[in-house]
């Protein structure tokens, strides 16, 4: 265990030089992580007037006795952006645990000693976060590090692992300089990204949208609370606000824009690519509690005379429907819906039969101006997946699946 | 140019946010009035009559400055006071409030769980049968019930509160005389009004409060956008709080104060001076009391519960599992079984355990209240929404006021105990 060393301990560490004088303690250790992302790079000594630093290499050996140079040049301190500093930009902030998909505050952090070219190095190996660690750090420098760790060893540790810890930082220029990457977050789940953003201050939050990828972005803003949504487009450039609106599916991103001041939106909408924007400015145009507010215009739909092979070519079309498609739509030559087919049943008739011969025996449909409880009565009632919506005309407008019924009923 | 269509709708747009925002400010001001709170207006009522009055404008002044801070930093930051605290001056001091914390609020649940206990004893029903049921029901409310659903009940038992108001009107006090002395401050040089008014200040903003308003403010999902309304929701809550307040000294200072004024023992012993007045003032008081103990007693264990495991950084909340958050529901047990199961030892000193609680409160108030004006004075924290000058000044003179008298109780109190 004498391998490892706690920024508790660390901090207030004496520095001896090569006559084995003292000459100060240790504040602070800072990581470049443009040059490499666990060592620390420098030691931050306090001392009278100004802080100095020294360099990894400058270091013979480091034990809970102290730091012992090898090199002694000493360098002033002065503000460095590409400095992580340990102790002030992550002890007591919050960090994202990418693997326990959480919002952890950091109490403390654990270095791995290692040698190094005749020095030892010290490595930022975990976070520590619980019990342990704040046991640590409520009686750092009360009593000698042998006994705290030998009085902790019965507290049981807690801690995420250095490379799945995400760092907070909501200036952009300085995630850049700190090498920030987006990488932990893109990875995560959708819906676990936003159960973390949700719970993350509004700067956070906006620094996160802002960087990630729209695709991811989208994704996860339509699993957020919808007062925060908004909050986080109208807090967004217009532009990125508007290439993740067009990521989202056109009734999620109606939803999202509804919630928006008419003017913000407005000026989303100027951005967006032509078609989604088109879509989601007719689903814009009905009321939140009806059908038609309900449905997204993503579907396959397929004249009435066409072959399963049509269907098979169609929905090969249409790759990014695929995970969520259930039913394919039979549609007559006004654009009148006349019939449905589940998809698995495509699997058991020839390429060349007719969709019509394997349509269900009754047609369920809603008017666009459907309620939004007589939708949910049909999902419950007809146990369907998908529900095809259609305007006055007969004409299919939408169609609604049934996670969308899931959403509204958890939100009563 | 407005049109009256675009003012209405806009109106309408506000009442809707009003009401979304709805919550926090409310609870918490309600919650002021607990337990040890009816106990020290109803005492001021029965000894002092109408005098005391005019210092409930000053009190609500004093909590309408503290807690709108609060609100701010909670809707600005999206953090926690805690949280905030943590950041900005380190684990080991928050360790150490969040110590003094539990301990304070441990002493006023202890206050709760007595008044649900000496409510209910009045319809002559035995503790043993009151206090554990009641510490079960809100124990399980809290740990089965999610956060919207638990803050829709809260909402309800402020709404009881309208009790003292009726119990109030049915004393048929002296509306004259009440409305005189709320507005002319009356100054007796005598030792024990001048610790009651200290009483009645002191304990108007405790520490607990500040903490549990911001953390509601953020866990509601308010932000800059909507703080208009929730800051009107805040200075709301505050003033309904002292117009409860109000009548609880009046009904008091009629019943008793105006005839034959003397001290009384619990908040139960002023609800059986009321009983001459008729069944309802008697019933609605002894009600108001059960309601709010019982109310206060969820809060205050939830509140700390919470403080405590984001100060501290351990996971929390009620819609977190009992594993995922041992400490949190460990907290929240350990309030709730002590605070209640005390009440039922015999002999236990419960009056000084509210003393040493009001000595606890007021070493740590100073703190919080000066973390908070420091806190809220930061631009990197609050970018523009620090305190204006002006606002500062009122900020620091309402906590050299209420640290002064948090202080002076302080006094009081360590005098009391010691024999």
């Amino acid at each position: 265990m004498e391998s490892l060393l706690y920024l508790t301990e660390l901090q207030g560490l004496r520095v001896y030089d090569l006559k084995r004088r003292m000459i100060g303690r240790v504040k602070d250790a800072a990581i470049v992580p443009l040059i490499d992302s666990i060592r620390v790079d420098r030691y931050l000594i306090g001392g009278d007037p100004a802080w100095f630093t020294i360099r990894y290499d400058q270091v013979e050996t480091i034990s809970l006795k102290g730091i012992y140079l090898r090199e002694e040049t000493l360098t002033p301190y002065h503000r460095d952006e590409y400095m992580l500093r340990v102790a002030r930009d992550l002890l007591d902030q919050q960090i994202i645990d990418a693997h326990g998909r959480k919002v952890v505050r950091v109490t403390d952090v654990t270095f791995e000693k290692r040698r190094d070219n005749g020095s030892d190095v010290l490595c930022v190996l975990e976070v520590d976060v619980g019990l342990r660690s704040v046991f640590r750090r409520v009686v750092q420098g009360l009593m000698p590090p042998r006994w705290i760790r030998k009085l902790q060893s019965r507290i049981p540790p807690n801690s995420i692992r250095w490379e799945f810890c995400n760092i907070l930082e909501p200036d952009p220029q300085r995630r850049l300089r700190l090498n920030i990457s987006n990488q932990l977050l893109e990875n995560m789940h959708p819906a676990d990204l936003a159960d973390i953003v949700e719970e993350l201050s509004p700067d956070d939050r906006e620094a996160i949208f802002a960087a990630i990828d729209s695709e991811v972005a989208a994704d996860a803003l339509s699993e957020i609370d919808p007062d925060i949504q908004a909050s986080i487009l109208e807090s967004l450039e217009t532009e990125k606000a508007a290439e993740i609106l067009d990521e989202m599916s056109p009734d999620e991103a109606a939803d999202v824009l509804a919630e928006l001041e008419d003017e913000t939106s407005a000026e989303i909408l100027e951005e967006m690519e032509t078609e989604p924007e088109s879509e989601v400015r007719e689903l814009m145009e009905f009321e939140e509690d009806t059908a038609g507010g309900m449905m997204t215009t993503e579907y396959v739909a397929l004249h009435e005379n066409a072959t399963i092979a049509d269907a098979i070519a169609g929905i090969r079309g249409h790759e990014e429907l695929v995970e969520n498609l259930n039913v394919v739509f039979l549609v007559d030559a006004d654009e009148k819906l006349v019939g449905a087919v589940p998809v698995a049943r495509l699997f058991l008739g020839n390429t060349s039969d007719k969709l019509k011969a394997h349509t269900y025996d009754t047609l369920i449909q809603a008017p666009v101006d459907e309620h939004r409880d007589r939708v949910t009565e049909l999902f419950d009632k007809y146990n369907v997946l998908t529900l095809p919506v259609v305007d006055e005309e007969g004409k299919l407008a939408g169609v609604i699946t049934a996670d969308d019924v899931i959403s509204v009923l958890r939100n009563r | 140019m407005i049109t009256p269509l675009r003012w209405l709708r806009n109106l309408r747009a506000h009442i809707l946010i009003f009401f979304s925002v709805i919550g926090p400010g409310f609870i918490t001001a309600m919650v002021d009035n607990d337990a040890g709170g009816i106990f020290t207006y109803s005492q001021a009522g029965a000894r002092w009559g109408y005098l005391p009055l005019w210092t409930l404008a000053p009190i609500t002044v004093l909590l309408i400055v503290t807690q709108e801070m609060c609100s701010r930093m909670g809707a600005v930051t999206g953090k926690g006071l805690s949280d905030l605290i943590r950041e900005e001056f380190g684990l080991r001091t928050t360790f150490i409030m969040m110590a003094a914390l539990v301990a304070a609020n441990l002493t006023n649940v202890m206050a709760n769980f007595a008044g649900i206990a000496s409510s209910l004893e009045l319809f002559h029903i035995s503790r043993f049968i009151s206090v554990p049921i009641g510490a079960l029901a809100v124990w399980l409310l809290i740990v089965k019930g999610s956060y919207e659903r638990v803050e829709k009940i809260f909402l309800f038992a402020t709404g009881l509160y309208v009790c003292y108001i009726i119990s109030g009107i049915l004393v048929k006090p002296d509306w004259k005389e009440a409305a005189l002395y709320s507005v002319k401050p009356v100054l007796l040089l005598e030792p024990a009004y001048i610790s009651m008014l200290i009483g009645m200040v002191g304990t108007s903003v405790a520490p607990w409060m500040q903490f549990y308003l911001q953390a509601a403010v953020v866990e509601k999902g308010i932000g800059e956008k909507d703080y208009a309304e929730s800051r009107i929701e805040v200075v709301v809550g505050c003033i309904v709080m002292t117009v409860i307040a109000f009548f609880i000294i009046v009904s008091c200072a009629g019943a008793i104060g105006a005839t034959h004024p003397r001290d009384i023992n619990d908040a139960a012993d002023a609800a059986l001076a009321l009983k001459p007045f008729g069944k309802y003032a008697f019933l609605l008081f002894a009600g108001g009391l059960f309601n709010a103990s019982l109310f206060a007693a969820c809060i205050l264990p939830l509140s700390t519960a919470y403080t405590v495991c984001e100060g501290l950084g351990f996971e929390s909340g009620v819609n977190a599992r009992f594993r995922e958050a041992p400490i949190f529901y460990g907290i929240f047990t350990l309030l709730i079984v002590v605070g209640g199961g005390v009440i039922l030892l015999p002999n236990f000193p419960l009056v000084k355990m509210i003393l040493v609680s009001q000595v606890i409160n007021g070493m740590l108030l100073p703190v919080v209240l000066i973390f908070m004006v420091l806190l809220i004075n930061k631009e990197a924290i609050m970018k523009h929404w620090t305190n204006s000058r002006g606002y500062n000044m009122v900020a620091w003179v309402s906590v050299v006021v209420l640290v002064g008298l948090t202080l002076a109780l302080v006094g009081i109190s360590i005098k009391d105990i010691m024999p």
